[in-house]
């Protein structure tokens, strides 16, 4: 007979501990998360878009905030989000109709996140130059 | 009568006669009771093992030497009946298939119950959603036409091998239970079913694909599938079940295996 030592606790959350997924969780769990953000994005789009209809003051007032730094840094998130969703939806395409997608689904994801860092590298210092040369010159 | 022989009777596993000192390993087990009404709570256990022991061993000391009213499910111990899949270290595992040596022992080992089936109490949860999304796939053979020449139905080592990796399953539930879908939406017809419907869509003795392929191609069907690959990660046997899922979704689409 062993010492017969137990503590007990409570468990926290009803779910028990997180599951331990492997990176095509992961890469699901960020797939939906981009997906949800592109998603509030669009409806926000298509609204301040409408504005113009409504007033074009208001359509202007709201663009112009857009124009702001921080708008400016919220838009690399936004490619970022995009990039990473397009690389993503492309692989898990693949994983469905590719007869070795599901073989390779590690090195697909890798490869994905090499050509989004090459693509976020190109763009984000442009980008930021463009947005702080606008706000030198406003 | 013949005299009375003198039997060796072994008293120790073959770790302890070859003289290999146990250590002490602590279990963090997810305990639910049913009838106190409480909710789950987490309690551990000290035990003595070697490092050929195995999580179902553990589990076993603790019930038979400390704790009678832990509940778990087990049958043949051997990773043939699928009866013990259980969480271990917050991954889906048979627990007589894990090896303690292969864990980090420096820390707890977390057990608890399949996540997404309803919990009836420790570690066993009800595997009846399970079972009744494994019918209605029907898994067994369907042929309207009798055999060719009247007896056998025969089959190229080829067209065996198209299915192979679906007929090791064994329905412990490690799958469906690590899928993220079916936690969410326990409808969802889950990898098992879907690895047992693949072992008869592509038997080219089975005449029932069509109707399979259907049921499957339902909003509960394939198309849930998100390509997380817990459950290729989770298979005790190896089976690459995201793989077999998207080749029935590829047949959906072309309509035949
Ligand atoms: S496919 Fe693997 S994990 Fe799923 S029920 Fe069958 S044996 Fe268990
Ligand atoms: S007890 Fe039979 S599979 Fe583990």
């Amino acid at each position: 007979m062993s010492n017969g030592q137990t503590r007990t606790k409570p468990a926290k959350g009803q779910g028990g501990t997180l599951y331990r997924g492997n990176t095509g969780m992961w890469s699901w769990v960020l797939h939906r998360v981009t997906g949800i953000g592109i998603f509030f994005f669009l409806i926000e789009h298509v609204l301040s878009t409408a504005l113009i209809r409504v007033s074009p003051e208001a359509y202007n007032a709201v663009i112009g905030t857009y124009k702001t730094p921080i708008f400016g840094l919220v838009e690399v998130g936004l490619v970022a989000a995009i990039g990473f969703h397009a690389l993503n939806g492309l692989r898990v395409m693949l994983i469905d109709f590719w007869s070795k997608g599901a073989k390779y689904q590690k090195a697909m994801l890798w490869i994905a996140i090499v050509i989004w860092a090459i693509l976020m590298i190109g763009f984000t210092p442009r980008h930021l130059m463009n947005v702080f040369a606008e706000m030198m010159g406003a | 009568m013949a005299t009375k022989t003198e039997l060796s009777v072994s008293v120790g596993t073959p770790a302890e006669e070859a003289g290999l000192k146990p250590f002490k390993v602590t279990l963090n087990i997810r305990r639910y009771n049913p009838e106190t009404g409480d909710e789950a709570f987490w309690q551990d256990f000290d035990v003595e093992l070697y490092a050929t022991d195995r999580v179902l061993d553990a589990l076993h000391k603790i019930k038979w030497e400390q704790d009678g009213s832990l509940a778990f499910r087990r049958s043949c111990a051997h990773g043939v009946c699928g009866s013990d899949a259980m969480r271990i270290n917050g991954r889906n595992r048979l627990a007589c298939k894990t090896l303690i040596k292969d864990l980090d022992i420096t820390q707890p080992i977390y057990v608890e119950a399949i996540k997404g089936l309803p919990l009836e109490k420790d570690l066993i949860v009800d595997m009846e959603p399970f079972f009744e999304s494994f019918r209605e796939v029907q898994p067994f053979l369907v042929s309207n036409t009798p055999p060719a020449g009247g007896r056998e139905r025969l089959q190229s080592i080829a067209e065996r091998e198209r299915f192979d990796d679906t007929t090791k399953c064994i329905l412990c539930a490690a799958c469906t239970t690590s899928c993220p879908v079916f936690w969410t939406d326990g409808q969802y017809f889950g990898p098992a079913a879907i690895v047992n419907a693949h072992r008869f869509i592509f038997d080219s003795r089975d005449e029932n694909a069509a109707a399979r392929l259907e049921i499957l191609n339902d909003k509960e069907g394939v198309w849930r599938c998100r390509t997380t690959f817990n459950c290729t990660d989770a298979c005790p046997r190896g089976i690459q079940v995201t793989k077999a899922i998207a080749e029935v979704k590829a047949a959906v689409v072309r309509g035949r295996p």
